[in-house]
């Protein structure tokens, strides 16, 4: 099918960067419009700038016939047409996996997991660093940079390494080792910064403001970066038969994938490229960093911030910048923001692996934990369709499980030694 | 007497101050962040209605820090500005 939603396209006229269908940046607060360009905040009032665009026809035929990775959506992104075409990871397309077995066992009829842990570094940040990257080259950054809670250095790092420049990523001092390694292998320059991922973050602000051809992807390039998770939301459609679910259940660190992955649904109804309603949209967090839970629970709209405490690393953001989007979103469709204990995580993790073979890392653990809950409560339709996203892999967060699991014993090489261990068949 | 306070000012504000990235305002011994806010639009008139809101509240995507601490955690414009300490406006949309 194809649908027109704007009836008055006409070739971009290509004055400034090649965005594709991108038209300007506008206020998420104020509604004011920047021109494209390497800009992040409102100079107005400091809110958050969203990349604007005229869309012109898109069509199912023409998205199927595109690669098999996130580029197959480059006429919704802020990207060159041509994107595909220089170097980067290709990331997403990753699998759906129904999960009956895990349905099951939590009492929901039918049950999706989004397993974003196959992308090239193992998790959902390649998506959006390809979108920064492709940005980057056509505002013309020289350098990749980023403030990290470990994912995100990883694809940062690699996309850098695949595209032939530099970058700088900062983490923090106390980062999982998997993922210190599984960044600095890349070659990068890996600074790990004392103080938690909001001191590192406001040194990445600072720094940016000063090095003005480094790319940070999530701050100084973060309208484009972000739109990279739209990507989610548009294969969750597309791989279910270019239908949505009735709920998605997200993690939410600074919350940016769950608004992008609603905003996602948005356009694809706008569209036309789907029909139905949008889903109701549920927030996962970790109760050791739980500001927009608690802030959800409490009726308000604005987020305080905390100091993180959680084994959920990746999700440790204690001033979320899309904090209040959030809140937005849940509220409008319908959903709701769930926080579940450090226990509950490892025990997500666990329940997830030993039901459909999926090894989560801490955060899918919040999100299977945090799906576990919503059940419990009644605050999740069971017999509605629902999909889970697990948006890392397990093998970089080891710390987290190692602990609870391993052999159940150490023998003598005779079948005996095997006898006696008494092994439940 | 007086003090001095440093402050760091982001990239979308250095318009006001000429492109300098770092300033410096005077401010009476015992003043707070309110203070230093005042004594930079009176120096750079037109930047105090960018950190602050119509209410006079800091604005929602702005982060304050006063040396290491951002001030939400501390009394947000009443957080003391002692001799020699730096503010750092930065805006809040970034990271994750």
């Amino acid at each position: 099918m194809t649908v027109t939603i704007s009836p008055a396209v006409s070739a971009h006229v290509a004055e400034g960067p090649d965005l594709g269908p991108a038209t300007h940046l506008s206020c998420r607060e104020c509604d004011a419009s920047t021109p494209l360009g390497p800009f992040y905040a409102c100079t107005e009032c400091f809110g958050p700038l969203e990349v604007a665009y005229d869309f012109g026809r898109v069509s199912r035929e023409r998205i199927e016939a595109g690669p098999r990775s996130i580029w197959r959506y480059r006429d919704l992104l802020p990207v060159p047409a041509d994107v595909a075409e220089t170097p980067n990871t290709d990331p997403g397309f990753t699998r759906l996996i129904r999960a009956d077995r895990l349905g099951t066992e939590l009492g929901i009829a039918t049950l999706w997991v989004k397993d974003d842990s196959g992308n090239p570094t193992h998790s959902f940040k390649d998506r959006v660093v390809a979108v920064a990257l492709a940005a980057a080259r056509q505002l013309g950054f020289t350098v990749l940079a980023c403030p990290s809670t470990g994912n995100l250095a990883n694809a940062v790092a690699a996309a850098a390494a695949r595209a032939g420049i530099r970058s700088y990523v900062f983490v923090p001092r106390d980062l999982e080792q998997q993922k210190i390694v599984t960044s600095a292998v890349y070659d990068t320059t890996l600074v790990a910064v004392e103080g938690t991922y909001d001191d590192v973050n406001r040194l990445a602000s600072e720094l940016a403001g000063e090095h003005e051809d480094w790319a940070f992807v999530n701050v100084n390039v973060r309208p484009y970066y972000a739109e990279g998770s739209k990507t989610l939301g548009f294969e969750v459609a597309e791989q279910l038969g270019w239908r949505l679910p009735r709920q998605v259940v997200i993690p939410v660190a600074s919350g940016a994938q769950l608004v992008k992955v609603d905003k996602a649904f948005r356009e694809l109804l706008a569209l036309g490229l789907v029909e139905g309603e949008p889903p109701r949209i549920f927030g996962a967090q970790a109760t050791g960093c739980s500001p927009v839970a608690a802030a959800f629970k409490a009726g308000h709209d604005v987020v305080r911030p905390v100091r993180p405490s959680t084994i959920a690393k990746s999700l440790a953001i204690g001033n979320p910048a899309d904090g209040p989007y959030v809140l937005d979103v849940t509220r409008r469709t319908g959903g709701a923001v769930e926080d579940v204990t450090d226990d509950e995580v490892v025990e997500g993790i666990r329940l997830l692996a030993r039901t459909e073979g999926v090894f989560a890392e801490t955060a899918g653990g919040v999100t299977v934990a945090v799906l576990a809950k919503l059940v419990r409560e009644g605050a999740l339709d069971p017999d509605a369709e629902t999909v889970v996203f697990n948006t890392g892999d397990g093998l970089k967060t080891l710390d987290a499980v190692a602990p609870v699991v391993g052999p159940v014993g150490t023998i003598a090489a005779t079948t005996e030694a095997f006898d006696a261990l008494r092994v439940a068949p | 007497m007086s003090s001095i306070v440093a402050v760091r000012v982001p990239t979308i504000l250095r318009t006001y101050t000429g492109g300098e990235s770092d300033v410096s305002v005077s401010v009476a011994d015992g003043a707070t962040l309110d203070d230093v806010v005042s004594a930079l639009e009176t120096a750079y008139p037109g930047i105090g209605a960018r950190v602050l809101d119509d209410s006079g509240k800091i604005r929602r995507f702005v982060n304050v820090y006063v040396d290491d601490d951002d001030v939400r955690f501390a009394s947000g414009l009443q957080t003391p500005t002692p001799d020699g300490s730096r503010v750092s406006v930065i805006p809040a949309v970034a990271g994750g």
